[in-house]
């Protein structure tokens, strides 16, 4: 029975568990709530890809009303692995929550950060698990309007400002893809994902269509923070709670990455459109330009907070990469990277965040010296940042490697070179933060630092685990992200 | 002629594309927090006219199951864009709230004045 209703359980877990916190006004019952909804959220997750695996694609109606007329939730390996992303970064992180919000934020606002911490969730598996295009959008605007609050609950006044300019973007986005979607309902008369396909396969060329295909890309182009729409990104994270940027870093952009996956190699198909203009060339400019603009940008920034924020800017750029070749490997590249990029920002947004809970800033300036006196959490800043590089034995190295081999399938070997090169850059700005931390003897501030309490460091150290044991065995991962990545190319049978 | 005909034929298509420039032009080119919203509303809403007016047949009546009734609009865009515009207005309603806070903390509201005074915090 409970098996059945799975594919929403997902998605009503948390969204209830938002509600109940926000009822409980206690920031420590509002944690316990936050801690049961995401481990259940998780465990249905892990049950969900287990049947996928096993009996192939759900098709879930809501309400009972069949699709195309109903809501249908589908999910099949691509969205399954999407969906295992987020709910299990979002059970480690909570744990953490417990004392960085503690000390971050105001107690009378402890249980409203929770609620706004589920209802991301919410949307964001939400988008992953829906079939429906408007249904997206609602998921799209659940997730948005609780991070903009999310990021307004940040400690500096600084965050307000982020979040309204967030707000704006953001909104732009979502209604640029809406408008999209609005284009693609007239033309077909339906919203659901398959069967939109299949119409829009039937549909001659024209430019309705275009507009539609135009609108969308630009409207998830704005929330995966595709560069050059990324500006909002830098400073949401940076401002951000620390668990919510963390939170945030590891899914959001991610589930946006899918979406965009999903309409264009399941909805349009890699013949239509997508081979009739030359967009896969645009994104494949775009991405370059990103790994290699925003890196450097990463490189002579001060805030660590921002510098890992612009990290995953170019991280992106790898994704779209993937996108852009629009072969199986790239897909692989892309969807692996999706797991592994949500572990290693995960991990490193963990560690700095600690560094912020003790030392109260995340200045290069001030963190001379706080690996020596914080040993541990220095330390998983290290694994993640060798994986940002793409160092063999952690994650980092198997995206590359999909997309070093991608690029070679197609001939591309410059494309490979630039993989490699804009990798080299990431050494720079891993080595400053670790040369600060690591090669400066202490001042008398950070002499004081020891590592963090358990709670926060736990879920800093799985994250960093996580980077090395995928990096050293990729079957796992690289397995589920190849299986989607079939999927996704298949198209809809 | 032929060709005004067109344009007026497609009014309701004109005035969604007016409202949709209008609202970003306000959003990209003005200061003040309040207005940008009032923009960003503004594109918002001309959406909803792009969902529901394609909808209308012309003769058709309101969708209800009646056997005298033959020709009806098609009730799906207005159902969506109820849904739509509950979204708008929790947006809205969160940016005006962020503005007061941004008023109370920063007194202004102009991004102008605040980037400058940010600017020499830092």
């Amino acid at each position: 029975m409970i098996e059945h209703h799975l594919p929403v359980l997902i998605v009503l877990v948390p969204l209830f568990g938002a509600l109940l916190s926000s009822l409980t006004h206690r920031g420590s019952i509002a944690w316990g709530v936050a801690l049961l909804a995401t481990v259940l959220t998780l465990a249905g997750a892990i049950a969900l890809l287990a049947r996928v695996t096993h009996e192939g694609v759900i098709s879930y109606e809501i309400g009972g009303w069949a699709p195309p007329v109903g809501i249908e939730y589908r999910v099949d390996m691509a969205n399954a692995l999407v969906i295992l992303i987020v709910a299990s970064i979002a059970a480690v992180i909570v744990p953490y929550a417990r004392v960085s919000v503690a000390r971050e934020i105001a107690a009378d606002q402890h249980a409203w950060f929770y609620t706004m911490y589920l209802l991301c969730v919410t949307g964001l598996i939400g988008i992953a698990v829906t079939g429906d295009a408007f249904n997206a959008f609602v998921f799209l605007e659940v997730s948005s309007l609780a991070t903009y609050t999310l990021i307004a609950l940040g400690p500096s006044r600084r965050s307000l400002l982020s979040a309204y300019q967030y707000l704006i973007m953001g909104t732009i986005g979502a209604t640029f893809y809406i408008i999209g979607v609005g284009l693609l309902l007239t033309i077909t008369g339906t919203l659901n994902f398959v069967d939109l396909a299949a119409r829009i396969a039937d549909t001659q060329y024209d430019q309705a269509l275009l507009a539609a295909f135009a609108f969308i890309t630009v409207g998830i182009g704005l929330k995966l923070a595709l560069f050059p729409l990324h500006v909002w990104l830098p400073n949401a994270y940076a401002k951000a709670p620390s668990t919510g940027t963390a939170l945030l870093a590891s899914t959001a952009t991610k589930v946006a990455v899918y979406l965009l996956v999903r309409i264009y190699f399941s909805v349009f198909g890699v013949d239509k459109i997508i081979g009739d203009i030359p967009v896969l060339e645009l994104l494949l400019i775009l991405s370059i330009a990103a790994m290699f603009f925003a890196s450097i940008v990463a490189v002579f920034e001060k805030n660590v907070k921002r510098l890992l924020a612009y990290s995953s800017v170019a991280q992106v750029g790898y994704m779209i990469l993937g996108v852009s070749m629009a072969t199986t490997t790239a897909l692989t590249g892309t969807l692996v990277h999706l797991a592994n990029h949500a572990l290693m920002k995960g991990a490193a947004f963990l560690a700095i965040g600690a560094v912020a809970y003790q030392l109260g800033s995340v200045s290069l300036d001030r963190m001379k010296g706080v690996g020596r006196v914080m040993p541990i959490t220095m330390g998983c800043f290290v694994v993640a940042g060798l994986s940002l590089i793409g160092v063999p034995g952690t994650v980092g190295f198997i995206s590359k490697y999909y997309l070093v081999i991608a690029a070679f399938e197609k001939g591309w070997w410059w494309l490979a070179f630039l993989i490699v090169a804009s990798s080299l850059i990431a050494v720079f700005y891993v080595g400053r933060v670790v040369e600060v931390a690591w090669f400066s003897a202490p001042d008398t501030e950070a002499a004081e630092l020891r590592d963090p309490p358990l709670l926060m460091l736990v879920p800093t150290i799985i994250l960093a685990a996580a980077c090395v044991f995928f990096g050293v065995d990729a079957s796992l991962t690289a397995g589920l992200a190849e299986g989607a990545a079939n999927v996704l190319f298949g198209g809809y049978q | 002629m032929e060709v005004l005909q067109a344009i007026a034929a497609h009014y309701n298509h004109w005035i969604t594309i007016f409202l949709m420039v209008a609202g970003l032009y306000v959003v990209v080119a003005r200061g003040n927090m309040i207005k940008k919203l009032i923009g960003l509303s503004l594109f918002q809403t001309s959406v909803y006219l792009l969902y529901i007016s394609p909808g209308k047949i012309l003769g058709g009546t309101a969708p209800i199951i009646d056997p005298s009734i033959e020709v009806y609009s098609n009730p799906l865009p207005h159902v969506l864009i109820l849904t739509a515009i509950v979204v708008g207005v929790a947006t809205l309603a969160l940016g005006l709230g962020l503005v007061v806070r941004i008023n109370e903390v920063y007194g202004s509201i102009e991004e102008d004045e605040i980037f400058t005074r940010e600017d020499d915090d830092e």
